[in-house]
């Protein structure tokens, strides 16, 4: 057996096995597990369909807010911006991940806050609206806490882009529109598909962001694990929502990744005539 | 006399301490063969508090690790427990009872000492989670000196597993220049209704089923400790009904009381002093219905890995002056006699440290199965999932 399968049957094909036959126990008397073999802790799921109902909308939103902001700043550092700057650019972009995301939080805890930019608002006359500990804190914490992640991949693939297609294009009478939406967006797909991926995965397991700027009362899927584990201790329980987290990503993302092998396809056929 | 060897010459020290410095060899050799550990345990003899206790001189490792809660001890007598022992205080920091237990239950937790709460203690008896202490090694734990009410918990079955650390009530905050016309809230009745109304968005509860279930349950009056399901139903319904009015649902609420985004909040002893103390508006209430009144333990786990360490550390830190350093510095009471003596009367007077009797005395330990019942469980999750 080779030392790559030994890890991965180790690392995580066992954990797995482990979080599976919990999901068939029963809570201990005074939490945690005991073995048993029941179905009730899946037919208990639906307790926590706000938890994946919050999950399911504002992780798929948070994606898309990333890769709209993420798309043109990638486009600029590799297109547009001098290539003098463009490292310091992108060490700039990476910068934040410096500090842990838990003191980065606590920073957007004051920004939002009563005393921060509703306060600047209402200097201006704006009124003052209630920010922290609403969805809108939840969506802002993933937007700039992931940004990075949905960067990266589209710098890389628009970086790699020939130049000389472009030219082409506009040789051929192209507007530089067109030019963008024929060719730079086309060859850029790859890039938005990898970023979309890694944002999606984990914001589905995300927890710290909606605690933090939730106040509480943003409930992820990531949460309802957090209380089932340690707060509650219904172990049992809690490895049945992670079940069911996993089984929803695995549609997920399978319909994704099929959705977009069919779009390079069809893609690729339009290349070929 | 001749063959004594109380010296070391400088070079040999130099290289002792190079040896150190690289690596090679251990920090208790370098002590040894140099003497300086000998000049720090006498040095240590000095501390009050480490004063005749045989395992001064005795080796306890050099490192004790402990679980416990967050702002709950003066980092200084840590240093001094290092300074006169060699073991560091590795202290891992807890928000929940439940968090502890489910760490403990999973096994492996390195800790050498933990601090429960007065009713987690059966849980972890019957769970053989939990060492009975021998009290022969804290001779500074005087049980004779302890208020019986907070110290006996810590006692299952004639046993002794948990010496008392602090004690506390669980009330709530409220900054009182936000109430306008209103009274100040004496009641938890109050604190839910004005929730609803007047403070909507504006007040928080704990992220902790034990407190904000119990504090919805005295709203009707009900035992803060109710496991009854007509009882709990009818606390689930207030919940549900004021979680469109609540700020957030989390047990950090000192930074948005302090900001101002916060006007009011189910609150602990501690945070309630050390708001109060900065900002007096924010006021410290105990409601009159009643409500929770806790103790806090020092006890050692099954399994610790360095049980004579977490004996020198307990009985350090119940010493009474290092005791009474802990309180000055964290706020919360202690329930041995011997500390209040050493305590100054502005804090002995202090009516959030020390309430008024008639409040103490409508106030209820939690009891064992309010942590542990499932129901309870269930139903803080379906309120924050609501």
């Amino acid at each position: 057996m080779a030392p790559a399968t030994a890890w991965l049957l180790a690392m995580l094909v066992l954990p797995l096995v482990v979080v599976v036959v919990f999901s068939f126990g029963e809570r201990a008397a005074a939490g945690g597990y005991s073995a048993a073999f029941t179905f009730e802790n899946f037919a208990n799921l639906g307790t926590r369909w706000a938890a994946f109902q919050n999950t399911l909308m504002l992780a798929p939103a948070g994606t898309i807010l990333c890769l709209l902001i993420a798309y043109p700043l990638a486009y600029y550092l590799a297109i547009k911006a001098d290539a003098r700057w463009r490292t310091l650019l992108l060490i700039l972009v990476i910068v934040p991940f410096w500090t842990s995301i838990l003191i980065r939080s606590y920073a957007w805890i004051y920004l939002l806050g009563g005393q921060g930019i509703p306060k600047l608002l209402s200097t201006f006359g704006l009124g003052n609206p209630r920010l922290i500990n609403t969805p809108f804190a939840v969506l802002t914490g993933i937007v700039y806490g992931y940004l990075p992640l949905m960067v990266f991949p589209i710098y890389v693939s628009l970086e790699r882009l020939d130049k000389r297609l472009l030219e082409a294009s506009a040789d051929l009478g192209s507007p530089p529109w067109r030019s963008f939406l024929q060719v730079t967006l086309p060859l850029s797909m790859p890039g938005v598909a990898t970023g979309c991926m890694l944002v999606f995965i984990l914001l589905m397991g995300e927890f710290l962001i909606p605690a933090m700027l939730g106040g509480g009362k943003v409930f992820f899927v990531g949460n309802a694990l957090v209380d089932l584990f340690l707060q509650s201790r219904n172990w049992p329980f809690g490895a049945a929502v992670a079940v069911a987290l996993v089984v929803v990503m695995l549609v997920t993302v399978t319909l994704y990744m099929r959705l977009t092998r069919r779009w390079a396809g069809a893609r690729d056929e339009v290349a070929l005539m | 006399m001749t063959d004594r060897k109380d010296f070391i010459s400088r070079e040999k020290f130099m290289a002792e301490l190079w040896r150190y410095k690289k690596g090679s060899v251990t920090r208790r050799h370098f002590l040894g063969v140099t003497g300086l550990g000998l000049a720090t345990s006498v040095l240590g003899s000095a501390v009050p508090g480490l004063r005749r206790a045989a395992w001064a001189q005795q080796n306890i490792g050099d490192r004790v690790v402990l679980a416990t809660w967050p702002n709950y001890h003066d980092p200084a007598n840590f240093e001094a427990f290092t300074a006169a022992t060699g073991a560091a205080v590795d202290v891992n920091v807890f928000g929940s009872n439940e968090e502890m237990l489910a760490k403990l239950q999973a096994g492996g937790s390195g800790w050498d000492v933990f601090v429960p709460t007065n009713y987690t203690i059966t849980t972890y008896v019957g769970e053989s989670l939990i060492e009975p202490l021998d009290l022969a090694k804290i001779p500074n734990y005087d049980a004779a000196s302890y208020n019986q009410r907070f110290a006996g918990p810590g006692t299952v079955d004639g046993t002794v597993y948990a010496v008392p650390k602090n004690w506390g009530t669980t009330g709530f905050a409220v900054n009182t220049s936000q109430l306008g016309s209103l009274p100040k809230p004496t009641t938890w009745k109050e604190f839910w209704d004005i929730t609803m109304a007047e403070f909507s968005g504006r007040t928080m509860v704990h992220d902790y089923q034990l407190t904000t279930i119990g504090n919805a349950l005295k709203y009707y009056g009900y035992s803060f400790n109710s496991i009854d399901p007509n009882e709990l139903a009818d606390a689930e319904k207030l919940l549900i009904e004021a979680k469109p009015h609540l700020f957030a649902i989390s047990s950090d609420y000192q930074p948005s009381m302090r900001s101002g985004d916060a006007w009011m909040t189910i609150c602990w002893t501690g945070d309630g002093k050390q708001m109060n103390r900065d900002m007096p508006e924010i006021e410290y209430v105990l409601g009159k219905e009643g409500g929770e009144l806790w103790s806090d333990f020092y006890a050692i786990p099954k399994g610790a890995p360095h049980v004579d360490a977490a004996y020198a550390l307990i009985n350090f830190l119940l010493d009474p002056a290092v005791n009474a350093r802990e309180s000055l510095f964290h706020g919360y009471p202690t329930a041995d006699a011997r500390v209040d003596a050493l305590m100054p009367p502005e804090v002995l007077n202090d009516p959030i440290l020390y309430p008024a009797q008639e409040l103490l005395d409508a106030l209820e330990f939690g009891a064992a199965v309010t942590l542990t019942d499932p129901n309870r469980a269930e139903l803080m999750a379906r309120f924050k999932s609501a």
